[in-house]
């Protein structure tokens, strides 16, 4: 930071420090690590949703080539405990104890059943037909929908039903709201299940040192510190005898924030056999068994007054989450996080969801990027549109009436959610401009008069960032909600540091580097930080909550200061001045009169090399540590609005998106580059979402989407231009204002998308409230118009 | 998603592959561009004996153009054939090849290796059968030739014998005055078509005289659509698109049966739409 205050270097856009070396072919991932001992895992996983195991005969399978042990629970259960997650903040949550491999019953396809280690993943893979089970086939608790009707099949027979946790969230005066509304609009909405599909795999080189009775887990994933937490607990072992790496993660979307059964199988062999243990899930386990999300149905229903003010919203959300709340985060977060924000953007009075989470015989769904806010954000925004509709009215023009206005900040809203420094109106407008409204309405009823199906949709979202302690602390669930920076000058001037969140391929490492290098005043490249080693870096929270810029870098900034203020001061000593007469640029200690004194080099290599230069011992402290844990505001709020143009075709029912716009307040834009990517990538997880992605299941819990060839993702080729703009309202309760933004692009973007949609059928008639949009649902809604 | 151990064999000649595939008494297949079998081999669906790399026989990446048509080797690429087309070859080869999966898939896939596979949702089983193509099967009992349309049985069959293999497959060249042209609908380009077709019409100026129409993605095999050609001649679209009520077509969940008959309709609209406005050849 200059003396005038302005950034040398944060607000300019920079590219990843790692990007050159990833896209050379120079990453090292899990799979890149080897241990010249090493055995490969592979697992043994159910095919059905629900069965006893009455038998399992793996004698064929121990004596096959290359194969140096197959494990079951009764082999595990010296070493390692099952899962129990608990989170004191959902009062009665059911969560059943999940094994790391099967104890007895399976409760969904992909559930792990049996561990082979042996001396290549093919060997291994062999072996697995070579064991036999005996399964006896249990009834499947599948739709979400009936799970808590009489006589439904339960997920676990143990239990009296499938209810894993209810609760209601509400404020004001709901039935008042209703009662008085001139306008009532509802609606019934299904999301289905999708997962984070990561480029890198899951996968884990586990190695445990019998004699120093340490466990060694290199791991793609994005909390090595929670797994630390939880991997010494589950095995019984101090912290500081568990050491958790991550070396390059190729992407985490809240896949890899979860411990997963087959990882926790994995450690305990290598315990076991005192050899360490490879595990890569490859793509087919991935679909059936990392953690799924979003499984929704949502009633919601919206009450608007004769002014057109909205003024109420009633909600009863019923979320599958899969056969186990997930370890140790548990699943209801994604509960309360897919009601929270419905209605965020608005003024309202009167706010009530009631959420009921339910048990299923289907993979776990877990926290995953922009956990639950896309549902939120869906069913308020389409309720919005209905509503203008409904009026007569342009759907920005009712937008723009009923946004809380900055001079109502902050404040707490019905639902409990605390808002400060947004600026609703201002993205609309810096949207319209970005767009060029007119002219893009004009082409839009230029194509309809030409007889073209094209649908213009809005989306503007709030989204809670930067979780705080309140989330997880609450419950007792031991995540980290604060985060440190660790930093140190080398002799040559440089400064090296360690953080406690997580490189996960979002490039914050270079992100906090540069804050570090502003805070000192160093050239950027001067400045490198690590991350991922809990035997070096201190502990804290990793990558969750798009924390990275606000909560990591606050505490980059402060260890940045820290060590600026000591080479200040050990330099005023060897100067015979006081330190407010010096000053950092550039790598070198100025004076008041701009004279270089000393360059940094000059001055560690005094204090490391030659103390003794300095008076009365007055030794200088070189290395610095800083903590930032936000103190107040739960979460800090970031808001925008999104936009995208679809066009139908009307003898497939094939929706194209055409183009797509943001407009995003993330705070004090750190690095503006990173920001936009984030932001199209997360675009395009959303696109995905309306248009394309689906983990589906049929009535038996049998997985039909178990590839890349039936799980469609989103690809380049049938991806829009995505154009993206900022308005910066820095966030009042830190120093350097920034919030969350890694998820933002996610948040919206299938709003936009399902109302662009309903914009080119609301001519028919039709709507659909369901994602992904595919072309038979399309092609249904024109054909029921059509006959009506 | 490691394959089962299996044997390999990398023959010289064609006589060579088909031996060894007699010898494996139907523990044998043949390995061409891989881009289905590999796979099929991670997920363990085929766990054969013995793998027929037949990458390196002589003569497989011929291309003969001559006054009979067009005839391609037994590895004959996608990319290969399509540049080849690009250049002058077959314009329904030449429209249909692009539709092949992605160019990774196509550099490495071959030809006859899609129709020795025969998935019903690809393109060149169809166009074989369009064309009239003819298949040259080949075993150590002696060599055949099979019309396409008598090739394909049903799903992922054929009419190959366990010890043959495709050989070679010959398209007859372009009739005067014919137009031709293929294609289909997937959600995302380079998908198995959900529904697709490849069509020709001969055209006698501004009439259509005659029409050859085949489906593919929408049966067990590819569907020769006879009564909509038919009525294309002499009553047009609109009645070609009716005739197409009467055809026995395929659904499956999330694609059921009606959708793909109003998939087929619309592009059936459309193939003759675009061809009809082509400046005549």
């Amino acid at each position: 930071m200059g003396a005038d205050g302005a950034f040398r270097l944060l607000g300019r856009p920079a590219p990843r420090t790692e990007a050159a070396r990833l896209v050379a072919g120079g990453g090292a991932y899990t799979d890149d690590l080897d241990h010249p001992r090493q055995l490969h895992a592979a697992f043994l996983r159910s095919p059905h949703a629900h069965a006893m195991i009455a038998a399992l005969d793996a004698g064929a399978a121990r004596t096959m080539p290359g194969v140096a042990a197959v494990l079951t629970w009764d082999d595990l259960s010296g070493v390692v405990q099952p899962m129990e997650t608990r989170h004191g903040a959902f009062p009665g949550l059911v969560s059943p104890l999940q094994y790391p491999l099967a104890n007895g019953r399976v409760a969904y396809q992909g559930e792990p059943v049996a561990l082979v280690l042996a001396a290549s993943r093919a060997a291994a893979e062999d072996a697995l037909e070579a064991i036999d089970v005996a399964y006896e086939p249990l009834p499947a608790a599948a739709s979400a929908e009936a799970a808590l009707d009489p006589g439904a099949p339960r997920a676990h027979p143990a239990l009296p039903d499938n209810l894993c946790w209810a609760g209601e969230i509400a404020g004001g005066d709901v039935d008042g709201a209703f009662r008085d509304a001139a306008l009532v609009v509802e609606e019934t909405f299904r999301f289905t299940r999708h997962t984070g599909v990561t480029l890198e795999p899951r996968g884990l080189l586990a190695a445990f040192e019998p004699a120093a009775g340490t466990l060694d887990v290199r791991i793609s994933h994005q909390q090595p510190h929670q797994l630390q937490t939880y991997l010494a607990r589950l095995f019984r072992l101090p912290m500081t005898r568990v050491r958790v790496l991550t070396p390059d993660v190729g992407g985490g979307f809240g896949i890899k924030m979860h411990i997963h059964a087959d990882e926790v199988a994995a450690c305990a062999a290598a315990i076991l056999l005192g050899r360490p243990v490879k595990f890569i899930a490859d793509r087919l386990e991935a679909m059936a068994a990392d953690v799924h999300a979003r499984e929704h149905i949502v009633k919601a229903r919206m009450a608007v007054d004769a002014r057109g003010l909205i003024t109420a919203f009633d909600v009863e959300d019923r979320h599958g989450l899969g056969a186990y709340s997930v370890y140790p985060r548990s699943s209801t977060m994604e509960t309360v996080s897919a009601v929270r924000t419905i209605g965020a953007p608005y003024g309202m009075s009167a706010y009530r969801a009631r959420m009921t989470a339910v048990f299923q015989n289907k993979s776990l769904t877990g926290q995953y990027r922009s956990v639950g806010h896309p549902i939120a954000c869906t069913v308020t925004e389409v309720l919005v549109e209905r509503a203008a509709r409904a009026r007569g009215e342009d759907v920005l023009s009712f937008r723009a009436r009923n946004y809380t206005p900055v001079a109502a900040l902050p404040l707490t809203n019905p639902a409990g959610v605390r808002l400060m420094d947004l600026s609703h109106a201002a993205c609309l407008e810096r949207l319209e401009a970005l767009m060029d409204l007119p002219r893009l309405r004009q082409e839009l009823a230029d194509g309809r008069a030409a007889g073209r199906l094209l649908g213009l949709g809005f989306a503007a979202f709030v989204e809670l960032t930067a979780s705080g302690s309140e989330a997880y602390g609450m419950g007792d669930v031991a995540v980290a909600a604060m985060d440190t920076v660790t930093l140190a000058l080398e002799p040559d001037g440089s400064v090296k540091g360690e953080a406690s969140v997580s490189e996960i391929g979002q490039g914050i490492a270079t992100t906090l580097a540069r804050v570090v290098a502003e805070g000192i005043g160093l050239p950027a490249e001067q400045v490198r930080i690590f991350t991922g080693d809990t035997r070096s870096a201190p502990h804290g929270g990793g990558a969750w909550s798009s924390r990275g810029a606000a909560i990591g870098a606050e505490a980059a900034h402060g260890a940045a200061r820290r060590l600026r203020a000591a080479i200040l001061e050990a330099a005023a000593v060897l100067a015979q001045t006081v330190p407010d007469t010096l000053d950092i640029i550039d790598g070198a200690v100025v004076d008041a009169s701009g004279q270089a004194r000393f360059t940094l080099e000059e001055l560690v290599q005094t204090a490391l090399f030659r103390g003794y230069e300095f008076p009365e011992g007055r030794l200088p402290q070189l290395a610095v540590s800083h903590q930032y844990g936000r103190p107040q505001d739960r979460a800090i709020p970031t808001n925008g609005i999104q936009a995208s143009l679809i066009e139908i075709d009307p003898g497939t029912g094939l929706v194209t998106c055409l183009n797509h716009w943001v407009v995003e307040d993330c705070g004090r834009l750190l690095n503006p580059l990173m920001v936009d990517e984030q932001i199209r990538g997360g675009v395009v997880q959303g696109i995905g979402e309306a248009l394309f992605e689906a983990c589906r299941y049929d009535a038996d819990g049998q997985l039909l989407t178990g590839t890349l060839a039936d799980y469609l993702l989103p690809m380049a080729g049938e991806m829009p231009d995505i154009a993206i703009a900022h308005v910066e309202t820095p966030y009042s309760g830190s120093v350097l204002g920034a919030k969350g933004a890694g998820e933002a692009g996610t948040c919206a973007a299938a709003a936009a998308v399902l109302n662009a949609v309903n914009d080119a059928l609301a001519p028919f008639g039709a709507s659909i409230a369901e994602t992904p949009v595919t072309p038979v649902m399309v092609l249904n809604a024109l054909a029921q118009q059509a006959a009506a | 998603m490691k394959p089962a151990p299996f044997g390999y064999a990398r023959p010289a000649t064609i006589a060579e592959a088909v031996g060894l595939l007699a010898e494996g008494d139907g523990g044998a297949r043949i390995l061409a561009g891989g881009q289905s079998l590999m796979p099929m081999l991670n997920f363990r669906l085929s766990q054969p004996a013995i793998l027929v790399d037949i990458n390196r026989v002589a003569g497989g990446g011929i291309i003969i153009e001559d006054a009979e048509g067009t005839e391609i080797g037994p590895v004959v690429r996608h990319a290969e054939l399509l540049r080849h087309c690009a250049r002058g070859g077959h314009p329904l080869l030449a429209a249909a090849l692009p539709l092949v999966a992605h160019a990774g898939v196509r550099n490495r896939g071959t030809v006859c290796g899609s129709l020795a596979l025969a998935d019903p949702a690809a393109e060149m089983p169809a166009c074989a059968v369009a064309l009239d193509a003819r298949l040259k099967l080949v075993s150590s009992r002696g060599e055949r030739w099979v019309a396409a349309d008598d090739f394909f049985t049903g799903i992922y069959d054929t009419a190959l014998a366990e010890d043959e293999m495709i050989a070679a497959v010959r398209y007859p060249p372009p009739a005067p005055g014919w137009r031709w042209t293929c294609t289909e609908f997937a959600r995302r380009h380079g998908d198995f078509a959900i529904a697709g077709l490849a069509a020709g019409l001969g055209c006698d100026g501004a009439d259509i005289s005659a029409a050859r129409l085949v489906a593919f993605g929408v049966g067990e095999r590819p569907v020769r659509l006879a009564d909509a050609e038919a009525a294309l001649t002499g009553d047009g679209v609109d009645a070609a698109v009716r005739a197409l009520d009467d055809v026995e077509i395929l659904g499956s969940g999330e694609y059921p049966e009606a959708y793909r008959r109003t998939v087929i309709g619309t592009l059936l609209r459309r193939a003759v739409a675009g061809l009809c406005s082509r400046v005549a050849a």
